[in-house]
């Protein structure tokens, strides 16, 4: 399934038991894939047209009278254009208010350059109280709604709309603030979120048959980091790479790095190297910014050679 | 209750002032222009219990123009949600009353205000909420005029209309200033009326916004629009710093200007007519 539908199938099961759920978007319900919602909840989803702001702004006075809001758009307007009435509105007025950005990255594709939001994160990171999410796979997506929903505070779903190879069993269990280790290893530690870490695999096995044993762990949520199993296992294998759809400044790069500030530990990053992004498909994109399971296994071994 | 509003605007005023003069400097002037819409709102007009601030399907006052947070502290304490004392607290280090309204610290205060245009918009959320729960509840808002050159203030108010807000009345204090200078010269929102009318909202002109009796009126004429399927905006042509001269003369200056406690304890004199 795509993971849009996943969403939104998620969504509709949480409206349905709870009237406080609601969504409120800005003209990109279609594109959500929460469309088809309008009609079966009206009382609970609300169109704010090509306004990003009053959206933002409008699902925190509905949060102060007690309703759930999810708001929606495409990713760089779900951070970049709203940032203020993130921080203001919904964060430092600790409003429950759920913040999706949909096409993250090199994912928004045809749209190119301006709805390319490789700094999304980097945004959102340094507003206190925020929980920065973003799923890999139809089944995390699925796990993750109801705690996401059950929350009670601001929380950005970083979310890739179409469909995303499937890196979870089905009997993934699913915790909001612990990184998840999909592969052991003692050689190097793989840090991955998003829609790469299926690449990240690739990768891992690729170097497996060079004789490199990666650890790799997927760290569905940047902020606030897992910062235990980030430190227990870069201090393990001695070795970091992160790898990421977004700048290396701001992202799960520098949450790493933080992380591991006061160890000795070598970090190398495969992420967009402080650009913009542009027109073309995800093979182009790929190539043009460096996020291929070529450059993870390159990158990889630089790592461990600075061991 | 009745309560005697012209004395009731006198103790916010003074209020007020003593407490801005407690620490030296704040935003005296669009504090002042807005007091007898408070004292309306708090004093006669609202469904509210000092005892249970959180009374649900209460009224609710959202003051977007956050910084006229100090008048909000003077009213809510004369009103008796929290002691008087406490007003002299404002802007201390760990005070309850920061420059700008806080709903996570004051008691009251039902909305987090102070960037300008977005408390506007929750108060739309806020009015869509109550709608949604039918509760009854009206909620009010404060805007100021050089915040309505913010272009969040429109989105919400043409969703306001779209979505027939009739249990939202707004207030723009209009006093004509904003810090760089007066709103005309800055960035001139006139005609305001039309504007408002033009996006789909029942619109009332207070010729003086500071005439405790025309407010009144005024909000007694918006209420009649609770079934018109229209949220009701009521421009309050006010003075900047209403009611101590010397503030009124420093103009534009007035937005956040320094008091001593002197210069409060005379004008508090010339609100209570001792001079």
């Amino acid at each position: 399934m795509e993971m849009r539908a996943v969403y939104a199938a998620c969504l509709a099961e949480m409206m349905e038991k709870d009237k406080h759920v609601c969504i409120v978007d800005a003209d990109l319900g279609k594109a959500s894939g929460t469309l088809s919602l309008r009609a079966k909840f009206p009382e609970q989803s609300f169109d704010c047209g090509v306004a990003e702001q009053n959206m933002a702004s409008i699902a925190a006075g509905l949060s102060s009278y007690g309703f759930k809001p999810w708001i929606e758009t495409f990713t760089p307007f779900a951070t970049r254009r709203i940032c203020d009435q993130i921080a203001i509105s919904i964060s430092y007025a600790k409003r429950n208010v759920k913040i999706v950005g949909t096409d993250p990255g090199i994912s928004a594709e045809l749209n190119g350059g301006t709805h390319m939001s490789m700094e999304d994160i980097g945004v959102l990171r340094s507003i206190p109280g925020m929980v920065i999410f973003e799923p890999v796979d139809e089944i995390q997506l699925r796990a993750a709604m109801p705690v996401l929903n059950e929350y009670d505070g601001p929380v950005y779903v970083r979310l890739f709309r179409k469909q995303s190879p499937v890196v979870f069993g089905e009997d993934y269990k699913f915790d909001l603030f612990k990184a998840d280790t999909i592969k052991t290893g003692k050689d190097l530690t793989i840090f991955v979120s998003g829609m790469l870490t299926a690449d990240a695999v690739t990768a891992g096995q690729q170097l497996a048959a060079e004789g490199i044993d990666a650890e790799i762990i997927n760290v569905h949520t940047i902020k606030p980091i897992d910062r235990e199993t980030v430190i227990a296992s870069a201090r393990k294998t001695g070795a970091v790479l992160t790898v990421e759809n977004h700048n290396v400044i701001g992202g799960l790069h520098s949450a790493v790095l933080e992380a591991l500030a006061e160890e000795k530990i070598p970090v190398c990053a495969v992420g967009v190297q402080d650009r913009f992004g542009e027109v073309g498909k995800l093979p182009y994109l790929r190539e043009a910014m460096g996020l291929t399971v070529e450059n993870i296994v390159k990158t990889a071994k630089k790592a461990v050679s600075l061991k | 209750m009745n309560y005697d509003l012209k004395e009731v605007c006198k103790d916010i005023r003074c209020d007020t002032v003593a407490c801005i003069g407690h620490l030296g400097v704040g935003h005296i002037g669009g504090c002042l222009s807005v007091v007898e819409a408070l004292a309306v709102l708090y004093f006669k007009e609202m469904n509210i219990d000092p005892k249970r601030p959180q009374m649900a399907g209460r009224d609710r006052f959202i003051c977007s123009k956050g910084h006229a947070g100090p008048a909000v502290y003077a009213t809510l304490a004369n009103r008796g949600y929290f002691d008087k004392k406490e007003l002299l607290t404002l802007n201390q280090g760990g005070t309850n009353l920061p420059s700008h309204c806080d709903m996570n610290r004051t008691v009251g205060i039902d909305m987090t205000t102070g960037s300008l245009g977005q408390g506007f918009s929750c108060a739309v959320g806020v009015a869509l909420g109550s709608k949604l729960e039918k509760d009854g509840a009206t909620i009010y808002t404060l805007i100021g005029d050089g915040e309505s050159q913010e272009g969040q203030i429109w989105e919400a108010a043409m969703f306001a209309a779209a979505k027939k807000l009739d249990n939202l009345i707004a207030f723009t204090d209009y006093n004509k200033l904003q810090i760089d200078g007066t709103v005309a010269e800055v960035n001139d929102i006139a005609p305001l009326a039309e504007k408002w009318a033009a996006f789909g909202w029942n619109v009332i002109e207070v010729e003086d916004g500071n005439d405790v009796e025309q407010v009144e009126k005024a909000v007694e004429h918006a209420k009649l629009g609770r079934d018109s399927g229209k949220p009701t905006m009521i421009i309050l042509n006010t003075l900047k710093g209403c009611g101590v001269q010397w503030i009124v003369d420093l103009g534009a200056g007035n937005h956040n200007s320094n008091i001593s406690e002197e210069q409060a304890a005379a004008a508090i004199r010339e609100i209570r007519g001792e001079d």
